[in-house]
């Protein structure tokens, strides 16, 4: 018969490990995250073709062509106007609460798997490293696509308005540095926007995967959803 | 001198709901011996998978102690509350809680990647429980395209994984139809005397009667009795041993 030994520690995991169980549970449950990622794609989207189209016309302006144009709105000579500002703002606002819910989402109807693995052995760490990876992943992929579609959305869109003149004059740096941190040319905005939704997305699910983590198994296996 | 593996001193379980406390465990004792099969009984709401809960480290009980191969586990820190629970107990439930986005035999591995147990070995690991369990050509389909039956067969390779001294399983054959059940019960009770591993399963499953060794009628958060196994067999005599 067994002898009564100590209980030992847990090990922590190597991270390839994790690595590899973050990417398999994207790939089993790919049509789940393609719905959540669809969350983040939109939300940068709708940021990514304001703020470009914003820059554009600005760029346009400045390009000395607004005055064949018939006047899109009360730019300043300042350059950016406040109903502008708003609107960049407001469609932030709308990316941080859209990327949180589905993430929020996503991880509470995951609360059971949560309580099943730490039944297995897992630690808390693991479990929030293990929704850290997979947020991070699906937020860069996400935002990326979001981004791209966004800048288009925006281009055709300056392309209505402006005709070919739209790529003599594209923003892709800053039209005018500056300006202050509402122009950031289309390069930085790309970049800006994959990172945003990466963080976003990060952090939406990493708080609460992180809560989740740290009730006891029998209360996280019993939230149904 | 007996080898106890479970003991629990006073165990109270108060779970609260805005101003209302209600009591789930009022003081449970029990003493449970190495290698026996327990089986704890008693109407729904009596508090037997509550104290699944607290002898599996699952949560935290209000109040008392519970000591597993002697050791207080209020006293155990996070990191051996994970590995006690990766290492010395195979959990088993009544709705399987098998991770759906992994295999059969990916479910099987998981806590043998939690154990630190290196790639080729726990494959082989796995192949052999599942096959053991009567899955050997269902290794690798999803949970999602598995029977009942056949889930909780995962669940018990699963729960085998790091070769633990306790199984605990609560309800284990409740969603299952009375073949299968006899079937689940059966393949517990092979690794109880096969393997010497302690069971210990809450059940309204009357089937489980026969191959428990005792029973621990639970009511109202109490221990109500205990019943060895040649009370329980006259008992079932009694019941008229129809099957
Ligand atoms: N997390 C919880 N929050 C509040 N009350 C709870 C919680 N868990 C259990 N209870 C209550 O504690 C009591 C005991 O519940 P428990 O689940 O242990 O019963 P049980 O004997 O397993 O019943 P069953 O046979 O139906 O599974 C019940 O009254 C239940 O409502
Ligand atoms: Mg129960």
């Amino acid at each position: 018969m067994e002898q009564q030994r100590p209980i030992e520690e847990q090990i922590d995991l190597p991270f390839l490990e994790s690595l590899r169980i973050s990417f398999q549970s994207l790939k089993i449950r790919f049509g789940r995250s393609i719905i959540t990622t669809a969350g983040i794609t939109l939300g940068i989207a709708f940021l990514v073709s304001v703020w470009t189209n914003n820059e554009i016309e600005f760029a346009l302006q400045e390009s000395g062509r607004s005055s064949e144009i018939a006047n899109l709105d009360e730019a300043s000579e300042q350059g950016i106007s406040t109903k502008d500002i708003w609107l960049i703002i407001m469609s932030l606002i709308v990316c941080v609460v859209g990327i949180a819910n589905s993430m929020l989402m996503a991880v509470t109807e995951r609360f059971r798997e949560i309580g099943t693995m730490k039944c297995l052995g897992a630690l808390d760490g693991f479990v929030v490293r293990l929704f850290l990876l997979e947020s991070g992943f699906q937020g860069f992929a996400g935002a990326l696509i979001g981004a791209l579609i966004g800048l288009l959305g925006a281009v055709i869109l300056g392309l209505k308005n402006y005709g070919l003149d739209l790529f003599f004059y594209f923003p892709l740096l800053p039209a005018r540095p500056e300006n202050g941190p509402f122009q950031l040319g289309v390069l930085l905005l790309i970049l800006f926007g994959c990172l945003l939704g990466m963080i976003l997305a990060v952090i939406g699910s990493s708080f609460p995967a992180w809560r989740a983590a740290k009730l006891p198994p029998a209360e996280a296996m019993r939230t149904e959803v | 001198m007996p080898d106890i593996v479970v003991k629990t001193e006073d165990v109270v379980k108060e779970y609260r709901m805005g101003s209302n406390v209600l009591r789930a465990l009022d003081g449970i004792n029990i003493e449970i011996q190495r290698g026996e099969y327990i089986s704890l009984m008693g109407p729904s709401g009596s508090g037997k998978s509550t104290l699944f809960n607290m002898i599996g480290a699952l949560d935290r009980p209000t109040e008392g102690e519970v000591y597993i191969d002697g050791q207080n586990m209020s006293h155990l820190s996070q990191r051996q509350i994970a590995a006690f629970r990766c290492h010395r107990v195979g959990y088993i439930f009544q709705s399987y809680n098998l991770l759906n986005v992994r295999t059969a035999h990916g479910n099987v591995t998981l806590p043998m990647i939690f154990a630190g147990i290196p790639e080729k070995q726990r494959n082989e690991k796995a192949e052999r429980l599942l096959d053991k369990v009567g899955l050997g050509d269902r290794m690798y389909h999803l949970p999602d395209e598995l029977s009942g039956g056949q889930r909780q067969r995962v669940a018990i390779a699963r729960a085998l994984a790091n070769d633990p001294s306790i199984i605990l399983a609560d309800e284990p054959t409740a969603n299952l139809d009375t073949i299968t059940g006899r079937e689940i019960i059966d393949l517990i009770k092979q690794l109880n005397t096969e393997q010497g591993v302690t069971v210990i399963s809450a059940t309204h499953d009357l089937k489980m009667l026969d191959v428990s060794d005792r029973i621990v009628d639970i009511r109202d958060g109490l221990v109500e009795r205990i019943r060895n196994r040649d009370e329980i067999e006259i008992e079932v005599g009694e019941v008229g041993g129809h099957e």
